[in-house]
């Protein structure tokens, strides 16, 4: 067994046993950092495929802000975990049931024949000085133009709509109104007074 | 020496794996320990620093002039009790130090000292920087969260917020560096700066805007002096650490001071020109080669600011923070970024016109 075989069954180990910890555990704040975990080695698997820029975007927007909003919500969460099991050993049948499909047609779609050795042979390494970053982003900015600047627009959008949809002016909330605060001037504040000693008496 | 060494330990009978593990080992030892002398002595040097500012004289008793102080520090943090409170969740607990001062070490294997002397040269070393440093936040979060503590949480709470908002614009800082360095790497940033107006030719001129946002970001990411809403001494006791102390509460110490010095030294890697000399051409001195002191001497001058701000600005409010970070700071990066985009398409010299 080669060195890069050892690594990925470690990182590939982890990455199964986090996750499933992610749905086992009963706190969610550690169910959370679970699926840090699970992002962070499959990242871990995504540098041994090449696929380096992916893997640190992976680190940089899943682990490093979207989880982090995650455990922002789910700390300030009162989760009773006696009312969430309820019902675990009624469902675990059809859950096992589920799970076993799933895995069944991944078997079927992605398994030795449509994607074994013979169909995709293993790429050539590249070169250390073969940039990843580099080359996407042509393939992003020449021939994927249109795609991409439209998946950008669809999420803006989203975020102007998301924005739109939860903001509402409450009259009876107190806020400050910032112009106002930077438009003060000492003058309208502090007023100096010259006063001359009084004689002690 | 080392061919004595090599001999006496029989190297070449080595398994090559192994070799390559040692040598990467002892290069991690060669950054680590001068990182944490550093960190000691920064503390030192703030205390100094803030002291003179106040007008008083800061430490002075151990040792001469005080330069023992970090060290008794140390080994007076080193022998307190660790206290665990009763209702603390005690693995997160004792994980989050470590998961603060990790990211702040990690960082430093992709940064280059001069031309040749980086551990690791990978061609995304940026993007590697803000997603290591993004990890930083967890440390923080989770010990708010373990502590099982009002303050610690309110502390945690704060923090990820401003440090989740304030990466926007240090990201979009960065991508302004990259646009007109046009790399990803670190070293090749610094070479792209090289040029014969000196000085004058590094992108801390054109990118002056930018230069100001990443390293007010940087002070929010820190969690330093004038956005430590995260400690608040004043209002939350001291925020997310309030339950640690004895070398857990040292750690966390550590990993703020190691991220101010990895703040430090990016800031004059991407704008001021790294390793280069200021004087280059003017002199023929060891002052006008390009050299590992002014790396050093540019760090150290940012690192001065951060004390410098610590000891002069008034804490911010939470919602003038959150104003400056959202709309402050992105428009004006974003803005920004357009005319770097225009400044490159026409080649302005001498920053630009290389490509």
């Amino acid at each position: 067994m080669s060195f890069e075989q050892i690594l990925f069954y470690v990182f590939a180990a982890i990455l199964v046993f986090s996750a499933s910890m992610v749905i086992s555990v009963r706190n969610s704040v550690h169910a959370i950092l679970f699926l840090v975990l699970a992002f962070f080695t499959s990242a871990a698997l995504w540098l041994m495929l090449e696929a380096e820029f992916l893997a640190i975007t992976l680190v940089l927007v899943y682990v490093g802000a979207v989880m982090v909003l995650f455990l922002f919500v789910v700390m300030m969460l009162d989760i009773k975990t006696a009312t969430m099991r309820e019902g675990f050993a009624r469902y675990l049948p059809v859950g096992i049931i589920v799970a076993l499909l799933t895995v069944a047609v991944m078997a079927l779609a992605v398994g030795q024949r449509h994607f074994g050795l013979e169909q995709m042979p293993a790429p050539i390494p590249h070169g250390a000085d073969y940039s990843n970053t580099r080359e996407l982003g042509l393939l992003l900015y020449t021939t994927y133009v249109y795609p991409f600047e439209i998946a950008a627009v669809i999420l803006l959008v989203a975020i102007v709509a998301a924005i739109a949809l939860t903001l509402r002016q409450r009259g009876s909330s107190k806020s400050q109104n910032v112009p106002d605060q930077v438009a003060v001037r000492r003058n309208d504040r502090v007023r100096l007074v010259q006063m001359d000693a009084e004689k002690r008496k | 020496m080392i061919e004595m060494l090599q001999t006496l330990v029989m190297w070449d009978s080595w398994p090559t794996v192994l070799q390559t593990l040692v040598v990467i080992m002892l290069k991690i030892v060669a950054i680590i320990a001068p990182l944490m002398v550093a960190v000691a002595y920064l503390t030192y040097a703030e205390r100094k620093i803030i002291g003179y500012m106040q007008v008083r004289i800061g430490p002075n008793r151990v040792g001469p002039r005080g330069w023992l102080q970090p060290i008794a520090d140390a080994v007076k943090l080193m022998f307190k009790e660790i206290v665990i409170p009763s209702g603390a969740d005690k693995k997160v607990f004792l994980i989050a130090p470590v998961l603060a001062m990790a990211p702040a070490l990690a960082m430093w294997a992709v940064i280059p000292f001069n031309d040749t002397l980086v551990l690791a040269d990978i061609n995304a070393s940026l993007l590697y920087v803000l997603a290591i440093g993004s990890m930083g936040v967890y440390g923080i979060i989770l010990a708010g969260w373990a502590s099982n503590s009002k303050y610690a949480f309110l502390g945690a709470m704060r923090s990820a917020a401003q440090m989740v908002s304030y990466e926007i614009a240090m990201g979009f800082a960065l991508v302004g560096v990259l646009m007109a360095a046009g790399s990803l790497n670190l070293g090749e940033i610094v070479r792209a700066q090289q040029g014969e107006w000196g000085l004058f030719s590094w992108y801390w001129l054109p990118l002056l805007p930018l230069l100001g946002v990443y390293f007010i970001s940087g002070l929010a990411e820190t969690n330093r002096a004038p956005f430590d809403l995260a400690e608040g001494e004043s209002e939350i006791v001291a925020g997310f650490h309030v339950d640690y102390s004895g070398t857990t509460f040292a750690v966390f110490f550590m990993a703020e001071y190691a991220n101010m010095i990895i703040i430090g030294v990016l800031s004059s890697l991407l704008f001021l020109g790294g390793w280069l000399s200021p004087f280059q051409g003017w002199t023929d001195s060891w002052l006008g080669e390009p050299s590992l002191f002014w790396l050093a001497a540019k760090t150290s001058f940012f690192l001065f600011l951060f004390l410098w701000f610590r000891a002069t600005f008034p804490r911010y409010r939470y919602d003038q923070l959150m104003r400056l970070g959202w709309k402050v700071f992105i428009p004006l990066t974003i803005v920004w970024l357009v005319l770097i985009g225009a400044a490159i398409m026409a080649g302005l010299e001498p920053w630009f016109g290389k490509a």
